[in-house]
């Protein structure tokens, strides 16, 4: 029989998330899953750098602190976990996993990894056919080395390893809100073309999807919306029901707030068209959804909806794009401001001299401008201190080392008094996006048991 | 009287790519016809001088009395290749914030009875 209601968890919302929060939820929440998302866009490409340097890892480097810490609750309390954590490793991950659960000593255990979001081979194979999303060119048309190419899977596969009796499924990427979704399904047995029922699921599974963001994280601005306890900020939970009803909460006593705003906040968090928010495993509508507060930190979430799947899954491409070299210093004290101004002056001039070649050079004034460029309020006032940085884009490592090092001799031979210059080097790994056909990306699904 | 945005509503912006978009939700639903009236496309464009180069968008959402603006070519040229030390555009919600808005009568009344300050 189905269950009349089912309970699931954020227990993380990027790769380097909180434990302790989502320990305690674990512990105290009387969940029915525990979802770890810890994904961004480019988290992934820098996880397949990572395998490329080692096999075994490539998977979430805090994967180990998260399950000691949370899945001796989930296992007593028959919590199952769903995550992302595998990133660019999946089956590395379920191996760790399954040696942590001996090392716990844990009741038998089941582990699923859904393996196959990585397409890689796929589009270098298709590099004249695909074309990128963000400029309509073919990926040939990328100059440098492409380093991975990740599908955003759907929760299909997560369903299916459900069904097998996993207790613990571990994806690579995927779409963040179909970690939450993949329970509902399976539990309620919904149909997998219900798009109205999958619509409500999905703005139901968005409002975890960011952990923390929707009960009070990353909101509070004092005077207008405060949170009590921030420092203590508890991770929410949903309570769904077979036809979709939801009241998103969280575990008595910890700090933080969930109000309709917040998660009004939290729903148009990165969706575009409100009525057309594409996900691999429905097209949601958000125009039509209600929140209502129905308690203490109790939000009802209704009136979601939903259209057709799309044929084609979004692939996310990583590439080795050059380097970008960094340097800030800082002015102190009466005529800040001018110093600093002629230090960016002598910097332009050294560039000039010394002949760099740079693609791209940005000066910003922290304290003044460093966020909105030219769009930032002005203040009236000089500044008691202000913070002068370079940065520079370069097709080669040694260029922007050279900028760095430019800025790095203002001090002896620049304005007079500032702090010493801090500077930093690194490899830029962008991405783009790509479609591909949903039919084309073969995944299956490795299982492990426990003894 | 002008108000700060700040006043009448609260945000939070997002990122996909080198695209932006910012949630804006009225504190009370008496706001949401000034929100509709004064934030446009236009008046954004034009508060975010440099840094939007592409497309801005507006959606509504009327039952959460909210607009969402999606603005194109903001990031710096995505948040993988920026040089921005927000590549993400997360501060733009507060940005958007500082945008005065031309209040009536009725509800500069009810802002000031909250102790909200109009601007000079």
């Amino acid at each position: 029989m189905n269950k009349s209601s089912i309970r699931i968890g954020a227990g993380a919302s990027y790769a380097g998330d909180r434990i302790e929060p989502a320990a305690h939820l674990a512990e105290h929440g009387s969940l029915d899953y525990l979802v770890f998302e810890t994904l961004a866009e480019r988290t992934i490409a820098l996880a397949n750098v990572e395998k490329f340097k080692n096999p075994q890892l490539g998977y979430n480097a805090m994967l180990e602190d998260r399950f000691l810490a949370c899945l001796k609750f989930c296992s007593t309390q028959g919590v199952k976990v769903i995550t992302n954590m595998g990133a660019a490793n999946p089956e590395g991950a379920l191996k760790k996993t399954v040696q942590l659960i001996h090392d716990l000593n844990l009741k038998p255990t089941k582990v699923a990894a859904v393996v196959g979001d990585d397409v890689l081979e796929y589009c270098k194979a298709n590099l004249h056919r695909l074309k990128i999303m963000e400029t309509g060119l073919p990926l040939s048309s990328l100059k440098g080395e492409i380093v991975s190419a990740n599908a955003y899977l759907g929760a299909d596969h997560m369903v299916e390893a459900l069904e097998q009796g996993a207790d613990i499924v571990i994806t690579g990427r995927c779409a963040d809100c179909s970690l939450f979704l993949a329970p509902m399904i399976y539990e309620f047995k919904w149909s997998q073309n219900d798009w109205n029922l999958l619509g409500q699921g999905q703005v139901c599974a968005d409002m975890l999807e960011c952990g923390a963001n929707v009960s009070g994280g990353f909101f509070a601005d004092p005077g207008y919306k405060d949170v009590p306890d921030l420092g203590n900020l508890g991770y929410p939970y949903i309570d769904i029901k077979p036809n979709g009803d939801c009241v998103i909460s969280k575990v008595e006593g910890t700090g933080g707030v969930i109000s309709p705003a917040t998660c009004a906040e939290q729903m148009i968090y990165e969706i575009h068209d409100p009525s057309h928010y594409i996900t691999p495993d429905v097209v949601v509508d958000f125009t039509g959804v209600e929140l209502n507060q129905v308690g203490p930190d109790q939000v009802q979430i209704t009136g979601g909806q939903g259209k057709e799947r799309p044929d084609h899954l979004k692939v996310s491409i990583g590439i080795k794009e050059g380097w970008i070299g960094e340097a800030e210093i800082t002015y102190a004290g009466l005529g800040c401001l001018a110093r600093a101004r002629l230090a960016e002056e002598v910097v332009r001039r050294r560039i000039e001299i010394s002949g760099l070649q740079l693609q791209e050079l940005r000066v910003d004034y922290i304290g003044l401008n460093s966020l909105h460029a030219d769009a930032s309020l002005v203040n009236p006032q000089e500044p008691y201190e202000v913070r002068v940085r370079f940065a520079c884009r370069s097709a080669d490592k040694s260029n922007a080392q050279k900028l760095a090092n430019e800025v790095e001799t203002l001090v002896g031979k620049g304005p007079c008094a500032s702090s010493l210059p801090r500077i930093q080097v690194r490899e830029v790994l962008a991405i783009y996006s790509a479609l591909v056909p949903r039919d084309d990306i073969k995944v299956h699904i490795v299982y492990e048991e426990t003894h | 009287m002008q108000f700060y945005l700040r006043e009448l509503a609260h945000a939070r912006a997002g990122d996909k790519g080198d695209t932006c978009n910012i949630g804006v939700i009225a504190y009370q639903s008496r706001f949401y016809d000034l929100i509709l009236k004064q934030v446009t496309p236009e008046r954004v464009r034009e508060h975010f001088k440099s840094l939007v180069k592409g497309e801005i968008r507006r959606y509504e959402l009327p039952k959460v009395h909210a607009i969402n603006l999606v603005m194109d070519n903001a990031l710096g040229g995505g948040v993988t290749r920026s040089l921005s030390l927000d590549p993400h555009g997360k501060s733009y919600s507060a940005l958007l914030l500082a945008m005065p808005i031309e209040v009536d009568e009725d509800n500069s009344q009810i802002l000031l009875a909250m102790g909200r300050k109009p601007l000079p």
